[in-house]
C-alpha cells in the first residue's frame, strides 16, 4: 500500500536513495521540477515507461498538489 | 493524480512507493530547490529578510515596539512558540504606554506569501496596493521572514539590467 509522505519524508527518502517521479505533463515538468525527478506523465505510466526505475529503492510520486 | 500513479506503481511490482500528496506546490512553498526552465525566476524566498523582529502575544507591547524600531523595522511579526504567525504589529501601532496588549492592537490574519511566490507578480501587487512589506511564511504558517518591497524592486532592477546586458552582448 502506498504511503503518504510530506516534504520532510521526501528529503529523507532522497538522502536514502529514493527516486522521484513527477506525473505531470511534459510542459509542466520542463518548467520546473524537483531536482533529479523523472517525468512520467500519468497517461504514460506503463510497465515499459517505469522499467528504468530501480525496484529495490523507494519511489516517490508527486503532482502539483493534493487536488 | 499522484495517488493513482502510486497505486499503479504497486501493481507493477514496486514495493516501496510513497505519495508526496502535497506535491510540487508544497515543495516550492518551503523554498526547496528545483530545476527547469522556470526555476531561475526570482522568488520571494530569494530576497526575504529572515532576521526580523518577532514577539509573542503575551510580550510587553512597549518593549516589542521599541525592539522592532531599534532593529530598523516599523513592524513586528507576532508568532507563537512554534513560530506560526498569529498577527502583525502595524507600523502605526501605539507604543504601549497606555498598557494595551499586543493582541489588542495587532493585525489579525495579515496577508502572507510563500517563498515560492514569483517576485515580479508579487511586487506588482504590492505596488498596486501600496504595501511596503509582506510576511513570508511556509505553507503551514511558520514565519520565514519579511519581504521589503524596496529590496524586491532592487533585485528585479538588477535582474533586468543583467538580462539586458546579456541580450545586448549575445
Amino acid at each position: 500500500m502506498p504511503r503518504n509522505a510530506d516534504h520532510r519524508d521526501v528529503q529523507r527518502l532522497l538522502a536514502e536513495g529514493g527516486q522521484l517521479v513527477e506525473v505531470l505533463p511534459v510542459e509542466e515538468f520542463a518548467s520546473e521540477h524537483l531536482i533529479g525527478a523523472h517525468n512520467i506523465p500519468l497517461k504514460s505510466l506503463t510497465r515499459e515507461s517505469v522499467a528504468h526505475l530501480d525496484r529495490d529503492r523507494p519511489v516517490i510520486v508527486y503532482c502539483w498538489d493534493h487536488l | 493524480m499522484s495517488p493513482r500513479a502510486a497505486w499503479r506503481l504497486e501493481t507493477f511490482g514496486f514495493t516501496q512507493v510513497y505519495d508526496y500528496v502535497d506535491g510540487k506546490a508544497d515543495w516550492l512553498g518551503y523554498g526547496l530547490p528545483t530545476e527547469g526552465d522556470g526555476a531561475s525566476l526570482p522568488r520571494a524566498g530569494g530576497v526575504v529578510q529572515r532576521d526580523v523582529p518577532t514577539c509573542r502575544l503575551d510580550d510587553d507591547l512597549k518593549s516589542a515596539v521599541e525592539h522592532a524600531r531599534a532593529a530598523g523595522w516599523d513592524t513586528c511579526a507576532v508568532v507563537n512558540a512554534a513560530g506560526i504567525v498569529l498577527g502583525r504589529l502595524p507600523a502605526d501601532a501605539p507604543d504601549g504606554v497606555d498598557g494595551q496588549s499586543i493582541e489588542a492592537v495587532m493585525d489579525v490574519g495579515p496577508t502572507t506569501v510563500r517563498p515560492s511566490e514569483q517576485l515580479a507578480d508579487l511586487v506588482g501587487r504590492m505596488q498596486h496596493f501600496d504595501v511596503a512589506h509582506m510576511l513570508v511564511t511556509t505553507p503551514d504558517g511558520r514565519l520565514v521572514g519579511i519581504l521589503r518591497r524596496a529590496d524586491a524592486e532592487r533585485l528585479l532592477l538588477q535582474q533586468h539590467h543583467h538580462d539586458h546586458h546579456d541580450h545586448a552582448g549575445g
